[in-house]
């Protein structure tokens, strides 16, 4: 049987076939006419954004909360131009989404029509795949193939474009067949023998550090991870993106490594003779200088993405597969073993570099705001974090004890993508409070999703930290720029009243003895509701790693005494 | 770490755009090409690559995985180890006089290579063979002056195999001539 369908139906039946019920966009006039059949698809429910860039973001938290591809919509130009930050985001921290763009009609294209840009072009580094449709027969397959390669393998966005005319053509429909993709190979399973030679090393160490990263959370393996854990009663510390793979309350989590992680994480690396490092990619901000980066170990690197291993460390066992294939069989020839004497060493390290110590205040410490978060909530909530300060505070002083709850933009670290993710996460798991803890930079770089929010009467809580500082800059110039402070100081409105222009309730907390009855109130709201944190403005984030140091040489929080000198060398 | 010249073979789906996510990803990672040349394979819709890159074995090995990555590759090989094959065609358009064109005839002559056009005041010549074959008798025709150049870049194929011991005196004979 075979009826006429336009490309707008195509592309709409293909989402709801795909099992979408959730798109974020903003309209245009290339893309028209897929809005334009979007009623006659109720399934659907479109979240208009108030700008593409949050479309992306708010896709990607969708994706990350909901285990689902996340789709956002944008028309030609300008619109798909400022999908182009969210895209990147969601590539470098492997989420799942599909971006849908309006193009110019086909005899438009290549004669720098209004409105018209090159955006497979532009995004052709930044995507998984994409696709410019030049008819609409084409477009049913074009449209499973993006969904199947956005999420399976190491999950990415795809782009498929489509120009005007293409939405609007009408053909004969017919039904796509299965994914035929034979240059797109997938690498599940991990190789027997590589997996034996593994659990030989892991079997012989004296010293094993598991490092968690992301590709757990992907692939879902929270309980391989914690049996190969407690089997063998191997420590394990995340990457930032692998928060949540394993609970940081286990008597085996060492919390997570890297330039703002725990100083005895580092240390665990730097000291350990095999690390099991997990779906995770060695990103410089966890491994810090590569050459001094676990220097006594021999490296097993677990990742479904071939060319990650030995991209930026010698690895001694490499297994290409997706992790919880590899864990499981893995998990089988692990011998147990106890490694007392390595746990105890940890334990020393902790207690002589406990990292997370919240010093005695007057003033609001953000660390404490993030803390009492955290114990209004039990540890229950979904945190999402823009980029800055506040995204270390939110990692460092919350424990992530259940499975993916901190979205975070991790790999391209970008400010702003706090607010927008958390419409998407929110979307994505409506039962779950949602706290959005951001900077007062971050903040107000998508402040104008407070409107979204609203319009979808989603309870989020955002709590600011509000130091007016680009706080993260500030502290590089205080520690490695001798102090000159250009351009980091930050004028902010009055949150409290923007958020009320916006309909939204909200508490300005400027005494400590507030914090803690702010954030009860935020809780007992029905809706959303935001609250400005004034806090110490010139806290620094420590441990710290200055760039291009070895993880072991990181900086501590002052003693009051050098904090003391230091306050006073400044004046 | 030293750096050598690679030969990557590519076959990948022969769709518009190709190409260019290719060389974009040279770009990305950092490497410059040496040379790239892209024609129909044995197999319809596929085409082939053979791209030519200095850089040191784990780079290139990175590219190559980067390479294999993208969803239209269907296979990327590394055969600069291999027993291979390499031609390059080129075209050179050398300044003639009636005085010397005899002894430029005399050269090409000696190359093996072709005169495939004569005009008053010069000759184009075709020539296949090595890129070394080919800047040898660019480097002897450039004293009578060349005009113009064209080179196709390396296209590379991996020999069929043969007895062992023949093999390998082919593969002597092959790597030497490479140099």
């Amino acid at each position: 049987m075979t009826m006429k369908m336009t490309g707008s139906q195509i592309i709409l039946d293909g989402l709801v076939k795909e099992g979408v019920d959730t798109v974020f966009g903003i309209l245009g006039g290339a893309i028209l006419p897929l809005y334009d059949t979007l009623p006659q698809f109720p399934q659907i429910h479109h979240v208009l954004v108030r700008h593409e860039q949050c479309a992306a973001h708010a896709a990607e938290g969708y994706a990350r909360a909901s285990g689902k591809v996340g789709v956002c919509f944008a028309t030609s130009g300008p619109g798909a131009t400022n999908l182009v930050t969210g895209i990147a985001n969601a590539y470098l921290d492997s989420s799942p989404m599909v971006a849908i763009t309006g193009q110019v009609a086909r005899r438009f294209i290549g004669k720098d029509a209004f409105q018209e840009v090159d955006i497979t072009g532009i995004t052709l580094p930044i995507t998984k795949h994409n696709y410019l449709v030049r008819d609409a027969s084409s477009l049913a397959k074009t449209l499973k193939e993006a969904f199947y390669i956005a999420r399976t393998g190491r999950p990415g966005p795809v782009l498929i474009d489509v120009p005007k005319d293409v939405f609007q053509e009408e053909i004969e429909y017919h039904a796509p067949g299965k994914v035929d993709l034979s240059s797109y190979k997938l690498t599940m399973k991990g190789h027997p023998a590589q997996i034996q030679k593994a659990a030989a090393m892991i079997n012989g160490a004296q010293k094993p550090l598991i490092i968690a990263g992301r590709g757990v959370i992907l692939s879902g393996a929270f309980a391989e991870l914690k049996e190969l854990a407690e089997k063998a009663q191997i420590p394990v510390v995340t990457t930032l993106l692998g928060l949540g793979s394993f609970p940081e309350s286990h008597v085996l989590s060492y919390r997570w490594l890297g330039m703002h992680g725990m100083a005895y994480a580092n240390l665990a690396v730097n000291n350990s003779d095999v690390i099991i490092a997990i779906g995770m990619r060695f990103d410089d901000r966890a491994t810090s200088e590569v050459s001094s980066f676990a220097p006594n170990a021999h490296i097993i690197h677990i990742d479904i993405d071939p060319a990650e291993i030995g991209k930026n460390v010698r690895v001694d066992v490499p297994i290409v597969g997706d992790v919880k294939a590899v864990l499981t069989p893995l998990n089988k020839l692990i011998e147990p073993a106890q490694h007392g004497e390595w746990l105890q060493q940890l334990d020393i390290w902790r207690r002589e570099h406990p990292s997370t110590d919240i010093r005695d205040s007057v003033a609001i410490l953000p660390q404490y705001v993030v803390h009492q978060i955290y114990e209004a909530t039990g540890g229950e909530a979904t945190i999402v974090t823009g980029v800055g300060q506040h995204q270390m505070w939110a990692a460092q002083h919350y424990l992530y004890n259940t499975p993916n709850s901190l979205i975070s933009s991790g790999g391209l670290g970008t400010m702003g993508f706090g607010l927008p993710a958390s419409v998407g996460v929110k979307m994505g798991r409506p039962e779950s409070q949602v706290w959005c803890i951001d900077g007062d930079g971050s903040f107000q770089m998508t402040l104008h999703e407070l409107a979204t929010i609203v319009q979808e009467k989603l309870a989020i809580k955002i709590a600011i930290l509000n130091n007016g500082f680009l706080g993260l800059p500030r502290q590089w110039q205080e520690l490695l720029y001798e102090k000159r402070l250009v351009a980091s100081p930050l004028y902010g409105p009055d949150y409290v009243k923007v958020a009320d222009a916006y309909g939204i309730a909200g508490a300005k907390v400027r005494r400590k003895e507030d914090v803690i009855p702010a954030i009860e109130k935020a809780i007992a709201c029905d809706g959303p509701f935001l609250i400005d944190f004034g806090i110490e403005p010139e806290e620094n984030v420590y441990p710290f790693v200055p760039p291009g140091a070895s993880l072991e040489e990181f900086l501590e929080v002052p003693t009051k005494e050098e904090a003391l000198w230091q306050r006073q060398s400044t004046r | 770490m030293a750096t050598t010249k690679h030969t990557l073979v590519a076959l990948v789906d022969d769709k518009p755009g190709v190409l260019n996510r290719v060389a974009s990803l040279f770009r990305r990672r950092g490497f410059n090409i040496d040379s790239i040349t892209v024609g129909q394979s044995e197999t319809p819709n596929i085409s082939r690559m053979t791209i030519v890159v200095d850089g040191t074995n784990t780079s290139v090995e990175q590219v190559r995985k980067q390479l294999d990555k993208l969803i239209e590759t269907v296979k990327v090989t590394d055969i600069t180890g291999d027993n291979i094959v390499v031609r390059e065609l080129a075209l050179f358009k050398v300044k003639t006089t009636s005085a010397n064109r005899s002894e430029v005839i005399q050269i090409v002559d000696i190359f093996r290579a072709n005169i495939v056009d004569v005009s008053t005041d010069s000759l184009m010549v075709e020539v296949t063979g090595d890129e070394d074959k080919l800047s040898s008798l660019l480097k002897l025709l450039a004293g009578f002056g060349v005009k113009e150049v064209c080179r196709t870049g390396r296209i590379a194929m991996t020999r069929g195999t043969i007895a062992e011991s023949g093999r390998r005196t082919s593969r002597q004979t092959e790597s030497s001539g490479d140099r």
